[in-house]
């Protein structure tokens, strides 16, 4: 983010930004930044606070008016942490039994074509509230991005799911649609859920969540060199499937 | 939380190893005062229209965001699974503050919100973006820009 401040600014415009990792801000010294303590993905702090994001973006846009620079100034305010008494107020919409590990693949189908169809009121309730979802960057419908993920976990499809991507490619953004999709019915609920809960949510207590951890080892063992990488870095937080043994 | 205390031992590893361009100085465009200033956004959260070309690995191109159609139109394709999307998806404002842009332009606190803002995709390393960049600051400029907001994710 910093370098494209310098390019711009070399290129006769004047730039603010917002950084999340102080370090980097540091080492590429853009014109002017505003270092904020807030969860990646969410530079402007929680969502739905008006008050809070205009705080953030003004703090940022007053540091045009610096005499002189590179600034790197450090935004004071914490985001509220979810309390327990905000999140008695979010509850999982839905909490099926993953199927056990040794069931066959189509257990599996039916139990995650059961959990889609069951999110369906709450991602329903979400677009009604929010008249806006992030499902779309396959192109897919749902139930075509469904069936592209299950393809993978019965074997590899003979053509790429995506058109204009290659195979991996195609299999990421499926998996994004849906992960989209359980998110958005996830959070349709009121209440104050962090991503980490929400991610914990999805990763630990969801059948998609639980197929994704199986489709992450099938990949990561193939003979493609993209699947491998689409698999071992791209469907899954490192918070989630990281543990001792990586580092052994 | 992004501090480095608060994301994984492999993201902070990656964080801290991740290569930076080195620049020898630090270039100084003189700013307009804020209310004059004509204000655009540029963001490496992998945005696109629904319906534009998805962001893959390696992508260095940028998509165009109509800041009127931003609320229907919005989709994030960033490869990247390491950080929150939860908080995005209840409210784009959260990487992309359109709104709160428009709000302090009918404020009167800024000038005006620009016709068109950007995204790349993050993952990329900066020195690829550049000739883009250099690109888009001719863009902006034709948009009568004068002050740009960069935000990554």
């Amino acid at each position: 983010m910093g370098g494209l401040a310098h390019y711009l600014e070399q290129d006769g415009l004047a730039t603010t930004q917002i950084s999340l990792i102080r370090l980097h801000s540091e080492k590429i010294r853009p014109p002017r930044a505003l270092w904020v303590p807030f969860e990646l993905g969410r530079p402007l702090g929680p969502p739905n606070d008006e008050a809070f994001q205009h705080r953030v973006l003004k703090a940022a846009l007053d540091l045009l008016a610096a005499p002189s620079g590179p600034v790197l100034a450090d935004y004071p305010e914490e985001a509220a942490k979810a309390t327990e008494e905000d999140m008695e107020g979010w509850v999982c919409p839905i909490n099926l039994s993953p199927p056990a590990p040794d069931a066959d693949d189509a257990a599996h189908h039916l139990v995650i074509e059961s959990e889609i169809k069951s999110l369906l009121p709450w991602f329903d309730l979400a677009m009604e509230k929010r008249r806006r979802s992030n499902i779309g960057a396959s192109g897919l419908s749902l139930e075509d991005a469904r069936d592209v993920v299950l393809s993978f976990t019965d074997g590899e499809p003979s053509q790429a799911p995506v058109p204009g991507t290659t195979m991996a490619e195609g299999l990421r953004l499926a998996v994004d649609d849906l992960k989209a999709y359980y998110v958005d019915a996830a959070t349709a609920q009121p209440g104050n859920a962090s991503g980490s809960d929400i991610q914990d949510w999805f990763w630990r207590e969801t059948a998609f969540g639980e197929l994704l951890h199986g489709l992450r080892k099938k990949l990561m063992a193939s003979a493609d060199e993209d699947m491998v990488l689409a698999g071992e870095w791209f469907l899954i937080p490192s918070s989630h499937w990281l543990d001792e043994s990586y580092y052994k | 939380m992004a501090r480095m205390e608060d994301v994984d031992r492999f993201m902070r590893d990656e964080l801290i190893a991740l290569e930076c361009p080195e620049f020898e100085s630090t270039p100084w465009v003189e700013a307009q005062k804020l209310a004059e200033s004509r204000v655009a956004v540029i963001s490496t959260a992998g945005l696109q229209r629904r319906g534009d070309r998805p962001f893959n690995l390696g992508a260095a191109d940028y998509r165009v965001i109509l800041g009127e159609t931003a609320a229907e139109d919005l989709v994030m394709s960033h490869v990247s699974s390491n950080f929150d999307r939860a908080g995005y998806q209840q409210d784009m404002n959260v990487c992309f503050p359109i709104d709160r842009l428009n709000e302090l332009a009918a404020d009167g606190v800024i000038g005006s919100v620009a016709k068109y803002h950007y995204s790349f995709m993050g993952a990329t390393a900066p020195e690829d973006m550049e000739a883009p960049t250099r690109q888009l600051a001719g863009l902006l400029k034709a948009d009568d820009v004068n002050a740009v907001l960069l935000i990554p994710i």
